[in-house]
């Protein structure tokens, strides 16, 4: 079961690196952010997951949560920035 | 209960793996964002639901274990809710600062601005 879990992590891995190409050559802002947040969110995936290999997931879990929490609150604070400068690119 | 977990973490496994490609491969920001934001939820509901449920096999449901299953069911929940919230206040922004859909023949299928207030 630890390899099967160290595989999904490597897998979830090579997918944060891909979505990195969004981040940079993002035609506009928007897509920036959402690649933010969908990095989030297979981050806190990959947390738990690290958590389950280190057999420490007591505290893993807790870390995750405050990640998905700050990630929430991060794309909803962008939105509202970048809605109120309208010539944004 | 092992394989229960397996098919719960391939499930969201597959999920995310075909929100990269559709992120990656769509044409407009609004279709990314329709990619991204479905299967980044349904992904992250099965991984943690999968990891929950093999947690309490493993520990066989002890206390402590069901309080760090009950904790991934809460941030499962808390993205069910927080994410699509997220993805319309970004849309919503989109929108508002005058972002047209994409069409395939390039005419646009709305008017903007849609209103005059």
């Amino acid at each position: 079961m630890e390899s099967f879990f160290i595989g999904i992590g490597l897998a979830l891995g090579t997918l944060i690196f891909i979505c990195f190409y969004r981040i940079v050559f993002g035609p506009t802002v928007y897509d920036r952010i959402i690649s933010v947040g969908f990095i989030g969110t297979m981050t806190v995936v990959l947390l738990v997951l690290m958590g389950f290999i280190f057999k420490r997931i007591d505290m893993f879990v807790d870390i995750s949560l405050m990640y998905a929490l700050l990630n929430f609150v991060g794309t909803l604070v962008f939105a509202k920035y970048f809605a109120k400068n309208k010539g944004a690119k | 209960m092992d394989l229960v977990c397996k098919v719960f973490l391939l499930a969201g496994l597959f999920f995310f793996t075909t929100a990269t490609i559709g992120f990656l491969r769509f044409p407009d920001f609004y279709s990314r964002m329709h990619a991204t934001g479905k299967g980044d939820t349904l992904g992250i509901l099965l991984s943690l639901i999968g990891l929950a449920i093999y947690h309490l096999a493993e520990h066989h449901f002890s206390w402590p274990a069901i309080v760090i299953a009950s904790k991934l069911i809460l941030i499962a929940v808390f993205w069910f809710l927080g994410g699509p919230t997220a993805t319309h206040a970004l849309l919503r922004s989109a929108f508002d600062t005058g972002r047209i859909p994409w069409t395939k023949d390039g005419r646009p299928v709305i008017k903007w601005p849609p209103k005059e207030k």
